[in-house]
């Protein structure tokens, strides 16, 4: 049996993982829901410095509610920390394309044996428009995908060939998942990492993508 | 003709009246910010319809904010023919009106839509960008090979009409933005033939120091100063 969690331990467990091994100085970009998690679980002595679309450089907490006037893209009010700066749109989207992002961390409805990326839109019930997702993650150096590893219906988010709209193809670079740490190795899956508590043969075999077991696959406490 | 080099400062009823049916509006904005909400509700007043719309978000109306905001108003309001944007997320009614085939909404990557601005104010015919290549988005578009990888061929995008926002200008029309309200209009500035500017306050010529002056006069036409709607009070 696969641990059972909480959707807030779940999510938790995902955002601190991921902000373990983000690195000191790097420039971030976070997309919604589980990445938003993320700025709670900076390890100490550990110095991020988070872009938005909508031009904010070194984004931190908000100091007035009320304030519009600096937001993040997603319209939450948001200070700039000493040392930040502000661009227009063509800035940051050049910022974010032309490879000056270290590493982003989207949410995903599903991430593939080829590391593509569907995350925006699903045919005939939500079509919000891929905003920035599309050029951030053939922009990024580095794509992180954050995503609870099963679906509220109980299926697997990890597939062989997602059947939704790509955001992207080939983009992703680490997927985590409340239960594992999978990494794309030269276009190939592995699974180098499961959470305190998870067998490894039973996780492999409740997920779709066909996963290569690492190595050097390690059991991390989270 | 060329511009004023004073910028008028007109009505926000006079300035909507550049904006006839059929007319290619750019607004400049992102979710709340820098948007200029004095003129699009005096657009929505005056009731034009059929506005061929250029707008990088459908803005807020949805079941935490159910009133209209912003450009929502012109959507829900039926204003608008045709939008070309990148999110329309928080609008649910605009959502809706998209997939019962109510209203065409050309839906692109936002680096794309930005830099189709910029191309059109730079007086370029074109860019490969490697965004949405191998993505659905990919089909209905040119795609070119450089260098070995794939890009897709993007095309500029002008308006005839721009209504922006910034926070402050002199009366020969140079801006400054305030925070993330600076977004789009920068780039929105430029891609248009006529541009209004929707302001907190205009200062006298030489009062924005020339080094701090992002949006230069020249491609500015007309100033309106900001009105007293709750969100424009609050950027």
């Amino acid at each position: 049996m696969l641990p059972e969690l909480s959707e807030d331990e779940a999510r938790a467990g995902i955002a601190k993982r991921i902000a373990s091994e983000l690195e000191d100085g790097a420039v971030i970009n976070l997309g919604i829901g589980i990445p938003q998690l993320i700025p709670n679980y900076i390890p100490q002595g550990v110095k991020l410095i988070l872009q938005t679309e909508n031009g904010a450089i070194n984004a931190g907490p908000a100091k007035d509610r009320y304030d519009l006037r600096v937001i993040d893209a997603g319209g939450a009010p948001i200070s700039i920390l000493p040392g930040g700066s502000f661009v227009a749109c063509d800035v940051s989207f050049a910022i974010m394309r032309g490879g000056h992002v270290d590493a982003t961390v989207l949410g995903a409805l599903q991430v593939d044996q080829e590391g593509s990326l569907a995350n925006w839109m699903i045919p005939n019930v939500r079509v919000p428009g891929m905003g920035g997702a599309m050029d951030i993650v053939v922009g990024a150096k580095k794509v992180y995908a954050a995503t609870r590893h099963f679906s509220s219906a109980g299926k697997c988010k990890l597939v062989k060939k997602c059947s939704l709209p790509l955001t992207g193809y080939g983009v992703t670079d680490v997927i985590v998942t409340e239960y594992c740490v999978i990494r794309n190795l030269d276009g190939h899956m592995f699974l180098t990492e499961v959470a305190d508590g998870v067998d490894a043969e039973e996780l492999l075999r409740l997920t779709d993508m066909e996963l290569a077991v690492s190595a050097e696959i390690k059991t991390v406490k989270r | 003709m060329a511009k004023p080099f004073i910028k008028p400062i007109i009505s926000p009823e006079e300035a909507v009246r550049k904006v006839r049916e059929g007319t290619s509006l750019m607004l400049g904005g992102f979710n709340y910010g820098g948007v200029p909400y004095t003129l699009i509700d005096a657009l929505f007043e005056a009731g034009t319809k059929d506005i061929d719309l250029i707008c990088v978000d459908a803005s807020h109306c949805n079941d935490i904010t159910p009133e209209p905001v912003g450009v929502a108003k012109l959507i829900v309001g039926r204003r608008i023919r045709s939008m070309t944007a990148s999110h329309i997320g928080l609008n649910k009614y605009a959502q809706e009106m998209l997939l019962r085939g109510e209203i065409k909404i050309d839906l692109i990557p936002m680096g794309t839509y930005v830099e189709r601005i910029r191309a059109k104010g730079a007086g370029l015919g074109g860019f490969l960008t490697p965004t949405g290549v191998g993505t659905a988005y990919e089909k209905g578009h040119e795609t070119v090979e450089a260098d070995g990888r794939k890009y897709i061929l993007e095309r500029p995008l002008g308006a005839d009409v721009a209504f922006i926002r910034a926070y402050r200008s002199d009366t020969a029309g140079n801006l400054i933005y305030y925070g993330t309200g600076r977004n789009f209009n920068p780039v929105i500035a430029m891609a248009a033939d006529i541009v209004i500017a929707e302001v907190d306050e205009v200062l006298a010529a030489g009062d924005i120091d020339p080094d701090d002056v992002v949006t230069p006069g020249i491609l500015v036409d007309a100033l309106v100063l900001k009105g007293d709607n709750p969100y424009a009070a609050r950027t």
